[in-house]
């Protein structure tokens, strides 16, 4: 009873988001809880992210991997019982391996992401206020202007719409879920041993 | 002592009660709001809406600006909270920094010119803001949001960003410094 009601209530919310004020407020609280959680994990620091890409400090991939191994158990639950649908961007080759190339690039340069820059903006460092912030604006802008070029262009290239690995490999989510957060919590495990 | 308001006070958590704190809010956002978290559309919002500021409404004309939407919406919301969330989180704790522009690592190979570091953030902000539109998300929506969904875009993203990110990093410090 209280998951239908949860579920057709963020049915209604999306679709009365315009005039509707409450999903701004949800998200308020939601952004309030991440930050807090990526200032108490250290991913708001310049150290501990270029630390990561350094391989000397693996807290970043700590975060990450148990977020994400928590979060899929979750999300694959729900799904099953019907509670949830899934969210997924679509991609292609050119898309998310220059893309993704490109903002790993930025990301070492700067030293924050676009999630933890906000942290870090929370967290004082001006370097982050000043600099990182305007640069992050100037490189979406670009992006825009370039956009009319590049959405038939290197963005099509490789085009796989939005499917999930299970979907790729045609097989039930849990046989891709349980390996996947098997090998997530044997890498931690790894890690730690390693002495990281 | 642990007390209940040390948990509070302490600088850092264990990375992996973070992780757990954050995939348990993935779940709350999927069920709530019906939306995963994420980040850097924002980012790409809040510069359609500077161009609108100074061009008027033909910025609204960009056909990217068309498809993401220029307003304040949800995501717009939970990057402001992120901001006041790590700013809870550093006061209670003691941790806020006040003129700190330099990071340490950072002086550490680079020394303490607050300019040149100001002035590489600016270069790296750019090149991150380009990439994770290019790519479609960023170290949230893909990295945590899209992988913990197994979504092929993310996967094949979050590795990318890391291998780039890896090897940038190693050139900066090992080769330029």
């Amino acid at each position: 009873m209280k998951e239908s009601e949860k579920k057709v209530s963020a049915k209604t919310s999306d679709t009365e988001e315009k005039e509707d004020k409450r999903p701004l407020y949800v998200g308020l609280a939601f952004g309030i809880v991440f930050g807090f959680l990526l200032h108490k994990g250290g991913a708001t620091k310049y150290d501990v992210i270029v630390g990561q890409l350094l391989l000397i400090d693996f807290t970043v991939l700590k975060i990450m991997l148990s977020a994400v191994a928590t979060g899929m158990i979750g999300i694959y639950f729900m799904k099953s019982m019907g509670w949830v649908k899934l969210s997924l961007k679509s991609g292609s080759v050119g898309m998310n391996v220059i893309g993704g190339l490109i903002f790993g690039v930025g990301f070492a340069v700067l030293g924050y992401c676009p999630g933890t820059i906000a942290g870090a903006v929370g967290n004082g460092y001006l370097d982050a206020i000043t600099g990182g912030l305007a640069g992050i604006v100037i490189g979406t802008w670009i992006f825009a202007i370039m956009y009319p070029k590049l959405k038939d262009g290197i963005l099509k290239k490789g085009y796989f719409g939005d499917i999930t690995l299970p979907g790729l490999l045609k097989v039930n989510d849990w046989v891709v879920v349980v390996p996947a957060i098997t090998l997530i919590v044997l890498v931690l495990f790894w890690i730690e041993r390693a002495g990281f | 002592m642990e007390t209940i308001a040390s948990v509070f006070t302490d600088t850092y958590w264990s990375p992996y009660a973070v992780g757990i704190g954050i995939g348990i809010l993935s779940w709350l956002s999927f069920l709530i709001s019906g939306k995963p978290i994420a980040t850097s559309t924002t980012f790409a919002r809040a510069g359609g809406m500077i161009e609108e500021m100074v061009r008027g409404e033909k910025a609204n004309q960009r056909s990217y600006y068309e498809k993401i939407k220029l307003q304040i919406d949800w995501q717009w919301m939970l990057v402001i909270g992120v901001v006041i969330g790590s700013f809870i989180s550093a006061i209670l704790s003691g941790d806020f920094q006040v003129g700190v522009w330099v990071p340490s690592l950072w002086s550490s190979a680079f020394g303490d010119s607050a300019i040149l570091r100001v002035l590489v953030a600016v270069i790296g902000g750019i090149i991150l803001g380009f990439g994770a539109r290019f790519a479609g998300g960023c170290t949230s929506g893909h990295g945590i949001s899209g992988t913990l969904q197994l979504a092929v875009s993310s996967w094949i993203s979050a590795v990318c960003f890391f291998i780039g990110g890896i090897i940038a990093a190693h050139i900066i410090y090992f080769v330029i410094a």
